[in-house]
């Protein structure tokens, strides 16, 4: 094809190099791409007279972002029934823009939030919902609040008996307005802002947009710089699997696993506290680089913590597989298989879970990752996609991010890593993606600049935007007791989703 | 068996006493703001310019004034101000009971006092809350979350977090209130039985927090339910949750 566009991950191009298709040569190029095993990352809409549809697949195999468009209409035929993967990304697109998606098989809000000059009020959750009807079947729904301190959201069950025919999960409550608010204010408060996207991803998403910023304004962070948010970003990882790990032996009764890392997930975070003061990353990561160094007093003390974290998990997450009950309850609990995660685009952890290499440290590496590829652990096929794969494959990662870290940290120069805090201009009538894999997974953010060289749209996919309806096909055939075990599986973000 | 006794015996008794003992925050940690004795230097607006919340504001004497129920503890004022007027310290004692006493503008901050008599009496020795995310980040979730691990052990203070706002004394809240979890805040409150507290945790639920402004949201609570105690934050620090609750009870 000529006047194609291919681009790294955290690089720009001029929009007058993006490929405007027509319609049917742009669907086709989609399925084409799609069907060769590529990801779509992204896929948006930028407003005005002639609407103007953006994809944005991910090549695994050649580490390039190809990007190409077309005037999409008020009336599009969705693309969905060839390429599920694009199932949500229509539903989003119809919901913000009002664009009419012609055969989408469940065409329905994501996140019920009103349309631009759009006056309705909005009744979340209130829609239609798949029902399964005859004698003993029951529905069950549960949410938006929830028992537990949990973010809010709506499931609903078809149950008979005890068995769930099929959940669906709506989302919205969280919608807190950020990609609106984004393109007006001050990149000072665009990064704090995306730190609260999901706050248990703060530096994956704030790395995010500092690479974006970074793209546009042409600035690039020193070694340092890199080598620090890459640290924040595998403590995140540890924290995370670690807590979820605990929960997960929790909802199957197994307490010493349960309160063991939830402590020890404190310990982490209050690692990352060392570095930044805030448990959670908070203003660690800056545009052109980092808010604060690690000298080589810190990075003694890191290394003194994470010795004693190591053990403390060994001790605590080893119990897991020790112990047969816990075990026979993983086992085969929540399958989600390998052919229906590729059809559904699943990323991260659950991907790997289901014997998929996704990982975009490796196959789009990004700040110190270029240097430091992990070794990413895979679940071997047959053995793959149920509870006990998922909470195997965020062990190995625990174990894998360890590494990281300490290979990273030995590296780190006396040289205090900066920042560049000058104002900058960003390049004008341009187009910047990056991708960063959060602990749940691929982080995709696209930023495009007006003529004047200022933000115009900003679209964030969190990993739980492609993940939330992996949880519902694993609940299929499941026992309804089983959900909290499946969903802590997963554990996916609302506020990353409802943005 | 063996293995899980031996875990046990190798993760130890790691609960804080606390507030017997006081804990040491990180060193880079941000606690309260204090604003020094000093004037400003002219027309200077500096601190107001970078706050990414305004959170910073003139005060009737010409100076600082910072309100800890906006304020996301970034520091970006602190360096801006060219008087060094502004600073942090890494007091974590940060909660109140009324919204007034958030506003900061010297090195003083009168803390949370107890509740009420009458409710306490009610109340006993314990409370019991129903956690209500309305648009919270998950990170003030995760740190009120972490109160029931070893380390914080919420449970000896006769405190717990319940499953359903009938058996619950009170509610916390988190997030900026959301448009689209107004309602089912305003039904989980009608849902407690009386007397009832609520507890605003972090800058969200206070103020709105970053999202202040936005059409999406209801700038925190403000007046759809009236709250007891206000909890700073972004996220507030565990202890610091804790030690507000410990206040509210009167055990501090």
């Amino acid at each position: 094809m000529k006047n194609q566009l291919t681009i790294k991950n955290g690089t720009c191009a001029t929009l007058d190099r993006l490929p405007v298709m027509e319609i049917e040569g742009f669907r086709q190029h989609l399925i084409t791409l799609t069907q060769k095993g590529v990801r779509l990352a992204s896929l948006f809409v930028l407003p005005g007279e002639q609407p103007t549809m953006i994809a944005i697949v991910a090549d695994d195999e050649t580490t390039e972002l190809e990007l190409f468009a077309c005037q999409c209409g008020r009336k599009f035929k969705a693309l969905t029934p060839q390429v599920p993967q694009a199932h949500w990304f229509e539903r989003e697109i119809a919901e913000i823009h009002g664009i009419e998606m012609l055969g989408h098989p469940w065409l329905k809000p994501i996140r019920f939030q009103p349309r631009a000059g759009q006056n309705r009020e909005i009744s979340p959750g209130v829609t239609d919902y798949f029902e399964v009807n005859g004698e003993e079947v029951h529905e069950v729904a549960v949410g938006p609040v929830h028992a537990g301190i949990i973010e809010p959201g709506h499931f609903r069950f078809q149950c008979h008996g005890e068995k769930v025919f099929h959940l669906e999960i709506e989302l919205g409550y969280q919608h807190r307005g950020i990609e609106k608010a984004i393109p007006t204010a001050t990149p000072q408060k665009i990064i704090r802002l995306l730190e609260a996207t999901a706050g248990d991803t703060s530096i994956g998403h704030a790395t995010a947009f500092a690479m974006n910023y970074e793209a546009l304004a042409g600035l690039k962070p020193d070694k340092n710089a890199s080598l620090i948010r890459s640290i924040a970003l595998e403590l995140e990882r540890i924290a995370n699997h670690t807590g979820d790990l605990g929960a997960m032996a929790g909802d199957v009764g197994f307490l010493p696993t349960s309160s063991y890392c939830g402590r020890i997930r404190g310990d982490v975070l209050n690692t990352t506290g060392l570095i930044c003061g805030n448990r959670f990353g908070r203003g660690l990561v800056k545009t052109g680089g980092v808010g604060y160094h690690i000298d080589a007093t810190l990075k003694q003390q890191i290394l003194d913590k994470l010795t004693l974290i190591e053990a403390d998990l060994i001790s605590a997450i080893d119990l897991i597989w020790d112990t047969p009950s816990v075990v026979s309850r993983f086992d085969e609990t929540g399958h989600v298989s390998q052919e229906d995660a590729v059809t559904i685009g699943l990323v991260g952890p659950a991907a790997r879970a289901c014997a998929l290499l996704t990982d975009v440290r490796l196959s789009h590496p990004f700040g110190a990752y270029e240097d430091y590829p992990p070794a990413v652990p895979l679940i071997e096929i047959g053995r793959c996609g149920d509870v006990n794969a998922r909470a195997t494959i965020r062990w190995l990662e625990i174990k894998e991010s360890l590494r990281l870290i300490r290979a990273m940290l030995a590296d780190i120069s006396a040289e205090p890593a900066g920042c560049n805090t000058t104002p900058l201009k960003m390049a004008a009538s341009s187009i910047s993606v990056s991708l960063t894999e959060g602990w749940r997974g691929e982080i995709c953010h696209v930023a495009v600049t007006d003529a004047q060289g200022k933000l115009q749209t900003y679209k964030i996919t969190d990993p739980s935007f492609h993940n939330w309806f992996g949880l519902a096909l694993a609940l299929r055939n499941q026992e309804i007791s089983d959900f909290p075990l499946c969903n802590k599986s997963f554990n996916l973000s609302y506020c990353g989703h409802d943005l | 068996m063996l293995q899980i006794l031996k875990a046990r015996l190798h993760q130890q008794y790691r609960t804080f006493p606390f507030p017997d003992k006081i804990p040491e925050m990180a060193p880079r940690y941000t606690g309260r703001p204090m604003i020094a004795t000093g004037t400003c230097q002219n027309d200077c607006t500096a601190c107001i310019n970078v706050c990414p919340t305004g959170a910073v504001s003139c005060g009737s004497d010409h100076r600082p004034v910072i309100d800890m129920g906006r304020c996301i503890f970034c520091r970006a004022c602190e360096p801006a101000c060219p008087a060094k007027l502004i600073s942090f310290s890494r007091e974590f004692s940060l909660a109140a009971r009324h919204k007034n006493d958030l506003l900061i503008s010297s090195s003083e901050f009168k803390t949370a006092e107890a509740m009420g008599a009458e409710i306490k009496r009610i109340f006993g020795r314990s409370l019991k809350l129903r956690q209500v995310s309305a648009g919270g980040c998950n990170a003030c979730e995760a740190d009120c979350n972490v109160l029931g691990t070893p380390t914080f052990d919420l449970a000896r203070f006769g405190i717990q977090f319940v499953a359903s706002p009938r058996h619950a004394d009170g509610l916390l809240v988190t997030g900026p209130v959301s448009q689209n979890m107004k309602l089912a805040l305003q039904k989980t409150y009608a849902a407690l039985p009386s007397p009832s507290v609520v507890i605003a945790t972090g800058a969200c639920a206070i103020s709105g927090g970053l999202f202040r402004g936005n059409s999406e949201v209801n700038d925190g609570i403000g007046d759809l339910i009236p709250v007891d105690l206000y909890i700073p934050g972004c996220p507030p620090n565990p202890w610091t949750i804790l030690e507000g609750i410990l206040r509210f009870m009167g055990r501090i």
